[in-house]
């Protein structure tokens, strides 16, 4: 902020306005830049196939056709697929805060042998690519006849939910003095009770921030579905995007005509729960960026 | 408290037991999903595993095959160093342009932060399949622009092998240079004002305060976001593999692609476990820079920082 009052500074002086002007001018190209496609898709996804790829473009479709939305349904199951995907989406959210939650309590309120190094070891696994781990443990799935089901893409979660969950956990419950914990112990106030009446009403808001993070991940993700999920009836809405696309370029094939409507129309329906989840909870997810950028 | 520790009164072990318990689910899900697989990935690496038959022990084989006999995996490997060598810098350049621009007192900064940010949230496929429509080249909007504005008639976009990689640069552009503003606006917000102040009294201009007093205050969240950008970017999969598929005439067949192409569709785990280890190599190094450069961790102003000792 305190740049921004140098700045308004800088204006009052007179002769080097041009630059502001300028910089104003640079904001709001920039804008057009990143907000024009998602214009875009939705303004394709309301048209009639005959107003796809005319000349000049059509900005507005006169009569928006809302009935796109509906008809996506009928290339593939895409409803299905939604889903499917916010069963996966809610299992991992929950079973990674939770068990997230309990994990950086044991690192941050109890004193163990070996805590400091079992912590370094927890947090030096970020630097591991899911690459590495990918092969083995698609045939753990595989012996334990996992596949073409949803375990295997949110039971790893429950495990501690990842280094960094724990991690932003940890940092947050060292900010809640450990001698509240102990004088609770010493009154005999039960571990878990201090856990369910202090620190979980305390960390609404760091649960917020990484039901976010696990929430994008998990809607957002397509290697893992790709892999395990193998019947049209257990897609994910990434998966079935895809199919969805390969389904319209035969249908073209067929018949001719553009259907780029009907992809843009699922497009559209895959990222509106992320987009309508920002707008409610828009200073979470900044928030979930900044602590991000602490993890290093 | 030390004394209460040394003393391993009763108290104290229960403690310890139930810190145990505590991290307990942590510790099991380590040795299932994380450990086991490791090392059973480093094995799988020295192995022929035409799954499902069983690994046969082969030596360096699989690493020798990548480095000296798999064209696929070298042109693999430069398409990805050419696309993180461009997108990276660019997008921290882009980033902190609109960092820049937003660090100032305009009207409706928050509404020009949330259209900057929101393409990051649209998922990659959906990000993938706007793009395909809006850089088609007969009738997509930009070639339609392309011609309209300057009679000039636009490249093939995707389907063209020189220009697939750039036009996923674009992609990657469009949808990442949000957040990494935003981590890049926590550091400029942590500049103090009066540094700006000083320096203009000594009469030093616009140029000169960004390159003495900002640019140097920032390296480290800059830094920072250029490598954990090199690290994501290095994987790039779900786009190309909507779309592309690695083509057109592997214009576009990056790293992971050829890593799961060899797993999931040749079932060679083997050898996929030997590109999935070069790949861990890779980032440990990018890591590693990153560590020694920025001396530990990187520290934001900001409600984590207050903790009890």
């Amino acid at each position: 902020m305190t740049a921004g009052d140098a700045a308004t500074a800088r204006g009052v002086r007179g002769p080097i306005q041009t630059w502001d002007v300028f910089t104003n001018i640079l904001t709001v190209v920039l804008a057009f830049v990143f907000g024009f496609p998602l214009f875009w898709a939705v303004s394709s996804a309301l048209k009639l196939p005959i107003e796809l790829n005319v000349i000049p473009p059509l900005w507005f479709p006169p009569a928006p056709r809302w009935r796109n939305f509906i008809e996506v349904n009928d290339v593939l199951p895409f409803f299905r697929f939604m889903g499917n995907t916010a069963v996966i989406t809610v299992a991992s959210t929950v079973g990674g805060v939770l068990t997230a939650s309990l994990v950086a309590y044991g690192f941050s309120h109890f004193r163990f042998r070996g805590r400091q190094a079992i912590f370094i070891l927890m947090l030096s696994t970020m630097m591991l690519p899911m690459e590495v781990t990918l092969i083995p443990t698609y045939l753990i799935f595989n012996e334990l006849r996992m596949v073409d089901t949803f375990w295997p893409l949110f039971l790893p979660d429950w495990f501690g939910g990842g280094p960094f969950a724990i991690f932003l956990f940890r940092q947050f419950f060292l900010s809640i003095p450990r001698d509240l914990s102990d004088a609770a112990k010493i009154d005999g106030c039960h571990v878990m009770r201090f856990y369910r009446s202090i620190l979980v009403p305390l960390s609404v808001p760091v649960m917020i921030t990484l039901s976010i993070l696990f929430f994008q991940g998990s809607w957002n993700e397509l290697m893992r579905p790709l892999i395990y999920l193998t019947s049209m009836t257990n897609y994910t809405v990434s998966v079935g995007l895809m199919f969805l696309r390969t389904q319209i370029l035969a249908n073209v094939a067929q018949r001719g005509e553009p259907t780029e409507h009907l992809l843009m129309a699922g497009s559209v329906i895959s990222m509106l729960p992320s987009l309508i989840l920002f707008f409610v909870l828009q200073r979470y997810f900044i928030r979930g960026v900044i602590m991000s950028g602490i993890k290093g | 408290m030390i004394a209460r520790y040394r003393s391993r009164s009763r108290v104290a072990r229960v403690e310890e037991l139930w810190g145990f318990l505590l991290i307990s689910p942590w510790v099991v899900g380590f040795l299932l999903f994380t450990a086991g697989p490791m090392l059973v990935s480093l094995y799988f690496s020295f192995t022929e595993y035409a799954f499902p038959l069983k690994p046969a022990w082969i030596g360096l084989a699989n690493y020798v095959r990548a480095f000296a006999r798999d064209e696929l995996f070298g042109l693999s490997l430069w398409n990805t160093l050419y696309y993180v060598g461009l997108a990276v810098p660019l997008g921290v350049c882009l980033s902190l342009m609109l960092a820049l621009l937003l660090d100032r007192r305009i009207p409706g900064r928050a509404v020009w932060r949330t259209i900057y940010y929101l393409p990051s949230i649209v998922p990659v496929v959906s990000a993938t399949f706007l793009f395909l429509y809006i850089f088609q080249p007969d009738y997509g909007l930009i070639n339609g622009w392309l011609w309209k504005l300057f009679e000039v008639e636009g490249p093939g976009w995707f389907n063209s092998r020189i220009w697939v990689k750039p036009t996923f640069i674009l992609l990657a552009l469009w949808s990442a240079g949000g957040p990494t503003m935003i981590i890049l606006l926590a550091g400029l917000q942590n500049v103090p004002g009066e540094m700006y102040d000083a320096a203009k009294v000594d009469g030093a201009g616009r140029g000169r305060r960004f390159r003495h007093i900002t640019l140097p205050l920032l390296s480290p969240t800059l830094f920072f976001v250029l490598i954990t950008g090199l690290i994501a970017a290095f994987k790039i999969f779900g786009a190309v593999y909507v779309s592309t598929q690695g083509g057109p005439f592997y214009g576009s067949y990056f790293y992971v692609l050829h890593l799961f192409t060899q797993a999931f569709s040749h079932w060679q785990l083997g050898y996929a476990s030997a590109l999935a280890w070069i790949l861990f190599v890779i980032v440990l190094v990018f890591t590693l820079i990153q560590f020694r450069l920025s001396g530990g961790w990187v520290h934001y102003e900001g409600e984590t920082d207050n903790r009890a000792s």
